[in-house]
């Protein structure tokens, strides 16, 4: 079922990557639903789909019903199947009874599944439909969260890119007019403001983040807009952000000292920052940076890691580790690989490193107990049994649930790594 | 279409996870897409398993959906047969490959493996997770339970079998301990325990057994119904949870196993604690109680005529039980509350705003957002329900924990209302709160009005203290509430009593 494909190239980019066909063990695109509805507060999304996704989302956000969630399923039964009951009107009337309950809501998301897909019941249609007839000030949208097209981040790379439709023109004026910079990928608030004064100090702006802290309050794009991504698997919205005449300012990612500074730099030079004037900006945060990662080096350093494919963060964090830490890594998989966004990233990683794409989950545990590596960075359903077969590992959705870019988070992000392999360290049971 | 926030079960396949998870030797192969590995994280996660779940999933895509899904699912069903050598499938679709319509169990069968193949169809769209362990356990049952062998030897100790325990269920491990240690000391003999633990191969001397103890009819009522018909196996009705319900039980395996039951059953602390004088307090406590049909029957049961509370509520997300709620609910003078929907729960939670709220995890949070005292009597299951010590449901021992678990929550409340007593006392601040419920929590005010639509005149106020600490916040809460239906500014003594008969009667 799988196919080796190694092309050998010279250029870092053109990398062998090892191609697998199995199961994967990733969660689909609706776990995104957990980060981005308490990113965006006045956004609500409805999951179309079945009693599983449902309990994806619950089991995935781990029960915490102190308050209404902002997100819900709207569970396909056996009526709307067997055309007892048109879906269409089902949908309507879920749609109206939730906005009754939900009069805070300002933006509605439609969130499609693998049963919504397979029956092709028509969110985009019924987004629009809803859109004019929900109450007014309410947006409808929709996007695809299913486990058939997306893996766990590439739901939100699914919702932002639905938002870049909604994001308003830039004010027209001149072509010769002041650009201005998008960040884009969800990041928690402490770090966004972290960076709005990195930038502010560098003299870039304005700066704006999407997705925005309220959906009611979308940033303008345009050819005026230069945008920085902020997270590995933003593959579509950049796409249609460049369709709408935006500018991706190449650059590795916001992880780490070295990523932090990188990225930094890469905005800098769009914006024709003096040299002077970014060294200034930019060396009291990274010595910070670079003292707090330094802390963890001793525990890290000449370790081995393995990372299982997950949150597409893995190329990045791999990277860090390697050059900041000092760590080996044998295996970096990755559910999806994308080769223009990481080209940056990967001509960092250290040659030896295998890079594998896609998965074949029990093939790869194979390839990873042979390795017998120090710590093991993996999802939650294979952390306890590694861990009971006496390997560390560390949860890989928490790199994504903790904020770690920038800074003043390299030192935390470090600490992720470190916890496991200290608690064995500690513990004489 | 129904649409749902919060969820107690599971899809039916999950059920299926539970069932294989809990057996050796068997492996489930099953039609889904990618994301539907997120249940292997239920089990390593909640009950921290050591294994995965033996579960090998399709994880088709879209771009197979095109092609030839079918040909995906045999070749994973091949490539799992040989990596695991279990020995027998199981094999199904999760609900979205119900879509797609293959037919996992004629595709298996056509590899031709040398292992038993057991297909489960378990309709995603219209039945849920414990409805589909039930399914399944049922299905295994019938594919592997054999005839009994040899006629059975006279003087033979009597023996049953134990079914219902599965991976992830509330407590089954521990219930499990202390049902084998009484069918020990009553004499019976335990022939087979499934699904937890058994092989398919020990399915297979299934009939061997005189009777079986059917722990959790959720789970295996059906396959002890199929038993009972085509083997002629009685089985057991009553679940022991409390101490009345484990006399009973042990009375009717007696009676099942041909032996004198015990004239002592275990020893359980709950009916002395019961009655010393401090559980005083517990009398007619009103508790609302809500979970599977198994757990809240007999917690309703417990409640009643073992801690003197009175239940005021009884409800269960088991649609397939509703009529033994409903029934059991009759008999408590109430009317059952059968809903899948946390939301009609918490309405009615706020409605009857009881002292005691006996439910799931979803209620502790709906009984924490309304400061009502909870105790988790039933799944869907959290960590915290897999405690690193024994703590059982059933038995003696389950007895002693029932006891502790729901008293536990209303001591806290005594203290509190002691606490309010001598809160005018210099030596407590303004500010003191039980220090159970941690800094962050405000203390509530010393003065009565908790409502800001009606006043409290002075002299009704000095009137409110002398009533005894333990009923003044009710006192305080019915007087206010007396008075705003009646559209009163001002709460008098007058107005305090009058409220007073008003609720008295
Ligand atoms: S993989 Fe598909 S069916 Fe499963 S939870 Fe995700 S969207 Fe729902
Ligand atoms: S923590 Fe203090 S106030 Fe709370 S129950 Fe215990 S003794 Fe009472």
């Amino acid at each position: 079922m799988s196919a080796i494909a190694a092309t050998l190239g010279a250029r870092a980019a053109e990398r062998p990557v090892l191609r697998e066909r199995g199961q994967r063990e990733v969660f689909c695109g609706l776990t995104g639903i957990v980060w981005l509805h308490r990113k965006m507060r006045d956004a609500f999304f409805l999951v179309v789909g079945s009693r599983t996704c449902a309990h994806l989302l619950q089991s995935a956000a781990g029960v915490m019903i102190f308050a209404e969630p902002r997100f819900a399923t709207a569970i396909i039964d056996e009526r709307d199947l067997a055309g007892m009951a048109d879906a269409n009107a089902e949908l309507d009337r879920v749609v109206g009874r939730l906005l009754e309950r939900r009069p805070d809501i300002g933006l509605l998301f439609l969130v499609g599944s693998c049963p919504s897909e397979v029956i092709k019941l028509d969110l985009a249609r019924a987004a629009k439909r809803l859109d004019r007839s929900a109450s007014p000030g309410v947006r409808v949208l929709h996007y695809s969260g299913s486990g058939i097209e997306t893996t766990f981040t590439q739901g939100e790379d699914a919702c932002l890119a639905a938002l870049v439709p909604e994001l308003p023109a830039e004010a027209p004026e001149a072509p010769e007019a002041p650009r201005s910079l998008l960040v884009v990928g969800a990041l928690a608030e402490v770090v966004e403001d972290q960076l709005r004064r990195l930038f502010a100090a560098l003299g870039i702006g304005p700066v704006r983040f999407l997705p925005p802290r309220l959906a009611a309050e979308l940033p303008p794009a345009g050819p005026r807009t230069d945008f920085l991504l902020a997270q590995p698997f933003l593959a579509e919205t950049a796409r249609v952000l460049e369709e709408r005449g935006a500018r991706r300012i190449a650059a590795p990612f916001p992880l780490g000292a070295e990523g932090t500074t990188l990225w930094l730099r890469a905005a800098a030079e769009a914006w024709g920052v003096a040299p002077d004037r970014f060294r200034e900006a930019t060396a009291a945060g990274e010595k910070r940076a670079r003292e707090a990662v330094g802390r963890h080096r001793a525990a890290l350093t000449g370790r081995s890691v393995f990372f299982f494919p997950d949150s597409q963060l893995e190329v990045p964090m791999a990277r860090f580790l390697a050059r900041e830490l000092g760590m080996e890594p044998i295996e970096v998989g990755t559910p999806y690989l994308h080769r223009q966004h990481l080209a940056e990233e990967l001509e960092l990683l250290p040659a030896g490193t295998v890079l594998s794409e896609g998965q074949h989950v029990e093939r790869q545990l194979d390839r990873c107990r042979a390795a017998k590596p120090d710590l093991v960075v993996c999802g939650l359903g294979l952390a306890n049994p590694l861990e009971a077969e006496g390997i560390a590992t560390k949860w890989s959705i928490e790199l994504v649930f903790t904020p770690v870019q920038g800074y003043d988070q390299a030192g935390d992000l470090a600490a992720l790594f470190t916890r496991p392999l200290d608690r064995r360290d500690r513990l004489r049971v | 279409m129904q649409l749902a926030l919060w969820t107690y079960e599971g899809p039916p396949h999950v059920g299926a996870m539970r069932v294989a998870a809990a057996m050796e030797g068997l492996h489930y192969v099953l039609h889904a897409p990618q994301g539907d590995t997120y249940a292997d994280l239920l089990f390593t996660m909640i009950e921290r398993s050591g294994k995965r779940p033996p579960v090998t999933y399709t994880t088709f895509q879209a771009r197979d959906l095109g092609g030839d899904t079918a040909e995906l699912f045999k070749a994973t069903a091949l490539d799992a047969w040989e990596r695991f050598r279990p020995q027998a499938l199981l094999v199904g679709s999760s609900c979205t490959a119900e879509l797609i319509q293959d037919d996992p169990g004629g595709l298996a069968r056509a590899l031709g493996l040398p292992v038993p193949v057991v297909p489960v169809e378990l309709p995603a769209y219209q039945k849920k997770e414990n409805w589909g362990a039930a399914e399944t356990f049922y299905q295994l049952v019938r594919a592997f339970a054999r005839p009994r062998g040899e006629t059975p030897i006279a003087g033979r100790a009597p023996s049953c079998n134990i079914l219902g325990p599965t991976a992830l269920g509330f407590r089954h491990r521990d219930d499990l301990h202390e049902v084998r240690a009484m069918l020990d000391r009553l004499g019976v003999a335990v022939n087979v325990v499934a699904p937890l633990g058994a092989s398919p191969a020990e399915l297979s001397r299934l009939a061997d057994a005189d009777f079986n103890v059917v722990l959790y009819p959720e789970v295996a009522g059906q396959a002890a119904r199929w038993l009972e018909r085509n083997f002629r196996q009685p089985m057991t009705r009553t679940v022991p949870i409390g101490v009345g319900a484990t006399r009973d039980f042990l009375a009717e395996v007696a009676a099942l196993a041909g032996l004198e039951a015990p004239a002592e059953p275990d020893p359980s602390r709950l009916p002395w604690y019961s009655r010393s004088v401090d559980s005083t307090y517990l009398t007619g406590k009103r508790v609302f109680v809500f979970g599977d049909a198994t757990h809240a029957v007999a917690a309703a049961r417990v409640a009643r005529d073992e801690l003197g509370f009175a239940v005021v509520g009884l409800g269960t997300y088991s649609r397939e039980f509703a009529r033994e709620v409903r029934e059991a609910a009759r008999g408590h003078g109430v009317e059952a509350l059968v809903s899948d929907d946390y939301l009609d729960v918490e309405r009615q939670i706020a409605e009857l705003r009881p002292d005691l709220v006996l439910g799931t995890q979803m209620e502790r949070h709906v009984a924490k957002k309304h400061g009502i005292p909870c105790a988790v009597i039933s799944a869907p299951v959290h960590v915290q329900d897999f405690p690193a010590r024994h703590s059982p449901q059933m038995g003696a021992e389950g007895a002693n924990v029932l006891f502790d678990t729901w008293v536990h929550p209303l001591m806290m409340g005594l203290e509190e209302h002691l606490l309010g007593m001598f809160r005018d006392d210099p030596e407590f601040g303004e500010g003191a709160a039980p220090s159970h419920l941690g800094a962050a929590v405000e203390a509530p005010s010393s003065r009565p009005a908790a409502n800001d639509a009606v006043d409290w005149a002075a002299d009704a106020e000095q009137e409110l203290r002398k009533i005894p600490f333990f009923v003044r916040g009710k006192a305080r809460r019915n007087t206010e509430r007396y008075a705003l239906e009646r559209g009163f500014e001002t709460i008098t003594v007058e107005t305090l009593y009058d409220a007073k008969a008003h609720y008295a009667r």
